[in-house]
């Protein structure tokens, strides 16, 4: 069938018919007035219009990349990130690697872990680190808190034999000798004579705002490790770096005029007594010699031994170390194994007990409760919206008005609504009792269950499916039903073999409403779906605003999507995406 | 003229000098304070931002029902770098989570809150209840049981917790909170456990097969709460003959509302409300915010909102000062959780414990109550 409109039975001088001539053309391309090819010419002019288009689109284009596209995407990544334990224990990480698996591990993993776990608690990072671990392993939470107060002990027997050997390993003087570059301590110079002259001219200031204007605010420069000291004593100078750094970020000090933590000297008395130190040739050289002779001599406390006797013994238990080590990558996958009810253990993948599991469970429950809505709404919406499509304008609108009714009843009321029909005390069941049909000792349960959820949801839903289908049905013309009825089909032929094909897109447009939004519906079967009737979208809201493992619930919520995406694509190949009308 | 000089520059200083610690001790005039809504926040309105705006008049002060989601909101501000709260209302637990996650200031109790009327600085007055440096205890509230006067076929009157699992004697629907926190210390203790080793068995797999067990008798007769106003409405409606909530909403629904309840003082789980700083306060904002709370934490403040609830103040020094309700004109302190005729057998709930065992069973509980 062809019409005036049809793109191919128009044959005036059009863009398209324009490229078509150009590529029919055998003897060399159609040339434009300026002497292009047509068709580069053409295109070219296309290109622009295409291009304004784009630009037309574009705000909201990229409003709904930036708050929609984005955060989701951001969210998801968070059900595979996990690096807070490498970036919080790096040297741990890194000697867990030697580590059996099974024993205690030996003095260096826990030199590793005191000088890790320092840091961490000086930036407030250990805690956090303790209820990440917790979701793996019960205890680690308390475990780290705990351990993070004895931290500044790590390395105190030390520190006094240092200061007892030469008083100058007390002054932050030696320290800056020792550890800070030429470079900084020429910067750090340059910068406290810019603020004792910026201070002076600030008591100079005749007026309170020219005093304020001239307060100086540069902070320190960062402080920089010397080479030398970074080759003779690795470790002290790491660690020294460190303390630098939260010296000069959270107390907003300086390091020249702090004395170094108690895990410093400790680092310290790790790299004498490993022979280092032997390449420094600075200034404080001599101090260092007389350390490096003297450190064999010194009083031993073995961190190790201070983990496990002073802290806390759980250190001894491998399933700790187990947990790091297993957790140590910066992206797990974790959040998904346990997802589905398994879990990372430092034995490899292995189911949840079975007194925990539960997502596999809630997966099929929503499903099976979404789609049972889902039909529960097919068989209430389609009679309505048959009525609707066939009565006399004025009749329909004012139904349709009662459709629209609850809709704009807030969604909490008329959960709370169905609270009170459905109670054991509630409406319907005084009225069943009253008739007889339920003996007053035998009160129905209708809600804080799996019926609960499907009456409320079925009735909340309901418009979803109801519009839709009206919508399409509207647009089925009468006569084909009464041309098939005078033809000889029965009433119920010529609905089931003409009206019902016609108004199939109506019923998949209201199926995939419904069944999207019921899946993830969060807030009626937390009112009225007790314990039997909840979703897992329930347990999702639990993870993100109860125990804050967002992890968990990122990975349950990317489940979620995937699923539906399969669901949509199955009914893209069994239903046709084409065949639904949203009206 | 040397002397005017110098008398003058003197003076000039000396006015610099006072801008300058004015400048530094500048507040905000505005404050965004998180509470619960409803008549708990009413009654932090009428007993503390009220007299503190009328005090200075200049401040206004923005209210906000967040704080069942407080956690999770502030880690969301806190990541995006934008915190528009200034004072938190959380309950205790949330507090110790808040300050592991480093959303939360700590803060020097001493420094901050005023002293007792007799001196006694504040840390000691609150005493033990700063269960986590950040926090800093506001109210004490517990988690009791009421129970309809009227039931049917009853015989006696429950006076212990394990009424609850008494059928035979108690028949009738329960409702419970929807977490394991306080129905499994319930269960081991009317298992037999004594009350100071609940939390040892409790830590072992035995004895939480044992708290489960106990619970089991319990599952079929019982509507799982989530929203405190789930329980006084159950016993209203004789949905229920007996359920758990907090005091408040049981004194609520007896005293205000004239419903025929009663209150059981037994074994109630202690628990905590009040005041975090978020952390990475800007210092004008944070000097309004210590400048109200150690106004709205003195003695005399804390007695205060008594009149308006039937929580407990969390400092020693308020007891005696509790009076009546601001409205029934009823005394107070017989309805306190810390009245010592209520507090005869009552049950701390053990925050750091729980810190670490919450994910794991609350799972466990989960899974139990969706078999």
């Amino acid at each position: 069938m062809t019409s005036a409109t049809d793109p191919d039975a128009y044959t005036g001088a059009t863009p398209d018919n324009a490229i078509r001539d150009a590529d029919r053309a055998e003897k060399g391309p159609v040339l434009a007035a300026d002497g292009t090819p047509l068709k580069a010419s053409l295109a070219r002019s296309l290109r622009v219009q295409k291009l304004r288009a784009l630009g037309l689109i574009a705000p909201l284009l990229i409003f709904i990349l930036v708050t929609f596209i984005a955060p989701i995407a951001d969210m998801l990544f968070r059900s595979v990130e996990n690096q807070i334990v490498s970036e919080t224990l790096p040297r741990t990480v890194q000697e867990l690697e030697r580590w059996d698996g099974e024993s205690v591990p030996d003095e260096e993993t826990f030199r590793a872990l005191a000088a890790d776990l320092m840091i961490a608690t000086e930036l407030k990072n250990h805690t956090r680190l303790g209820s990440r671990l917790n979701y793996e392993t019960t205890g680690i939470s308390s475990l780290f808190r705990q351990t993070g107060r004895d931290m500044d002990e790590v390395g105190e027997v030390y520190l006094d034999q240092f200061v007892e050997l030469d008083e100058a390993w007390e002054e932050p003087e030696t320290w800056m000798t020792l550890m800070a570059s030429d470079d900084w301590l020429t910067a750090r110079d340059q910068w406290a004579t810019d603020k004792e002259e910026a201070e002076a001219a600030q008591d100079a200031a005749t007026t309170a705002e020219e005093a304020i204007a001239l307060e100086f605010t540069t902070p320190e420069p960062d402080f920089q490790l010397n080479q030398i000291s970074q080759e003779a004593l690795p470790r002290t100078a790491s660690i020294y770096r460190q303390f630098a750094q939260v010296i000069q970020s959270e107390d907003e000090d300086s390091p020249a005029e702090e004395e170094p933590w108690a895990i410093v000297y400790q680092a310290l008395y790790e790299d004498l007594t490993a022979g280092r130190g032997e390449g420094y040739d600075g200034e404080i050289a001599g101090l260092l010699t007389e350390a490096r002779e003297a450190v064999g001599s010194f009083e031993e406390v073995p961190v190790r031994e201070f983990f496990l006797e002073e802290v806390d013994e759980d250190w001894a238990d491998p399933e700790v170390w187990g947990t790091i080590e297993a957790f140590s990558s910066p992206y797990t996958a974790g959040y998904f194994l346990a997802s589905a009810d398994f879990q990372l253990t430092p034995q490899g993948i292995e189911r949840q007990p079975e007194d925990q599991q539960i997502y596999g469970l809630l997966f099929q429950r929503t499903m099976f409760m979404s789609l049972t809505i889902m039909f529960s709404c097919i068989v209430l919406g389609y009679p309505i919206a048959f009525l609707l499509s066939n009565l006399p304008v004025r009749t329909s609108n004012l139904l349709l008005i009662l459709v629209l009714l609850p809709f704009w009843t807030s969604l909490l009321v008329r959960t709370s609504a169905w609270k009170v029909l459905l109670q054991q005390q509630g409406v319907i069941n005084d009225i069943l009792v009253w008739i007889g049909l339920v003996a007053d000792n035998n009160r129905l349960e209708l809600i804080n269950n799996q019926t609960g959820t499907i009456i409320a949801m079925t009735h909340i839903l309901l418009p979803f499916m109801i519009l839709p289908l009206y919508s399409v049905m509207k647009t089925i013309p009468p006569y084909y039903v009464r041309a098939a009825k005078s033809l000889g089909a029965t009433p119920f032929t010529a609905f089931r073999r003409v009206y019902f094909p016609q108004s199939v897109p109506g019923i998949g447009a209201g199926c995939i409403l419904v069944f999207i939004l019921a899946i993830g519906y969060y807030i009626t079967p937390e009112l009225v779906g007790g314990t039997t009737g909840t979703f897992i979208s329930n347990r999702i809201a639990y993870h993100i605003s109860s125990s804050l493992n967002w992890g968990l619930a990122a990975a349950l919520g990317s489940i979620l999507l995937a699923l539906v995406l399969v669901l949509y694509y199955l009914y893209d190949r069994i239903v046709g995406i084409d065949n639904v009308s949203l009206g | 003229m040397k002397l005017k000089t110098i008398l003058l520059s003197t003076g000039i200083a000396a006015t610099a000098g006072a801008v300058f610690a004015a400048g530094h001790e500048t507040m905000a005039d505005e404050m965004t304070v998180v509470s619960w809504g409803g008549a708990y926040q009413n009654s932090q309105q009428k007993a503390y931002t009220e007299p503190y705006v009328e005090m200075n008049p200049d401040v206004s002060v923005t209210w906000d029902e967040s704080s069942a989601e407080a956690v999770a909101k502030l880690r969301a501000m806190n990541e995006a770098g934008n915190i528009t709260w200034d004072l938190v209302d959380v309950v205790a637990s949330d507090a110790i989570r808040l300050c592991d996650e480093g959303l939360a200031m700590e803060v020097d109790h001493d420094e901050l809150l005023a002293e007792a009327p007799d001196g006694t600085p504040a840390s000691e007055d609150f005493g033990d209840l700063i269960v986590s440096d950040c926090f800093i205890p506001q109210i004490v509230y517990s988690t009791t049981v009421g129970y309809r006067n009227d039931a049917e076929g009853w015989t006696g009157e429950p006076d212990t917790i394990c009424a609850l699992w008494d059928q035979e004697n108690f028949p009738g629907q329960r409702s419970l909170e929807r977490r394991p926190i306080g129905n499994l210390e319930w269960a081991l203790l009317c298992d037999g456990v004594a009350k100071e080793d609940i939390y040892d068995v409790l830590e072992t797999e035995e004895g939480q097969d044992r708290a489960f067990a106990k619970l089991d008798e319990l599952k079929d007769n019982t509507i799982w709460w989530t929203a405190g106003a789930d329980t006084p409405q159950l016993l209203a409606d004789g949905e229920v003959v007996m359920g758990s909530t907090y005091n408040g909403r049981l004194f609520s629904l007896i005293a205000e509302q004239d419903q025929p309840v009663s209150m059981l003082w037994d074994a109630q789980v202690f628990d905590l409300d009040g005041w975090i700083i978020p952390a990475g306060l800007s210092d004008e904002k944070l000097a309004r915010v210590k400048d109200f709370l150690n106004f709205a934490t003195d003695t005399q403040r804390l007695a205060d909102q008594s009149k308006y609830i039937s929580y407990g103040p969390a400092r020693q020094s308020s007891a005696p000062l509790v009076s009546t309700h601001a409205e029934l004109g009823i005394e107070m302190a017989p309805h306190m959780p810390t009245d010592p005729a209520n507090s005869e057998n009552t049950f701390l709930y053990n925050y750091e414990w729980w810190a670490d065992y919450r994910d794991d069973l609350d799972a466990k509980f989960q899974a139990w109550l969706s078999q």
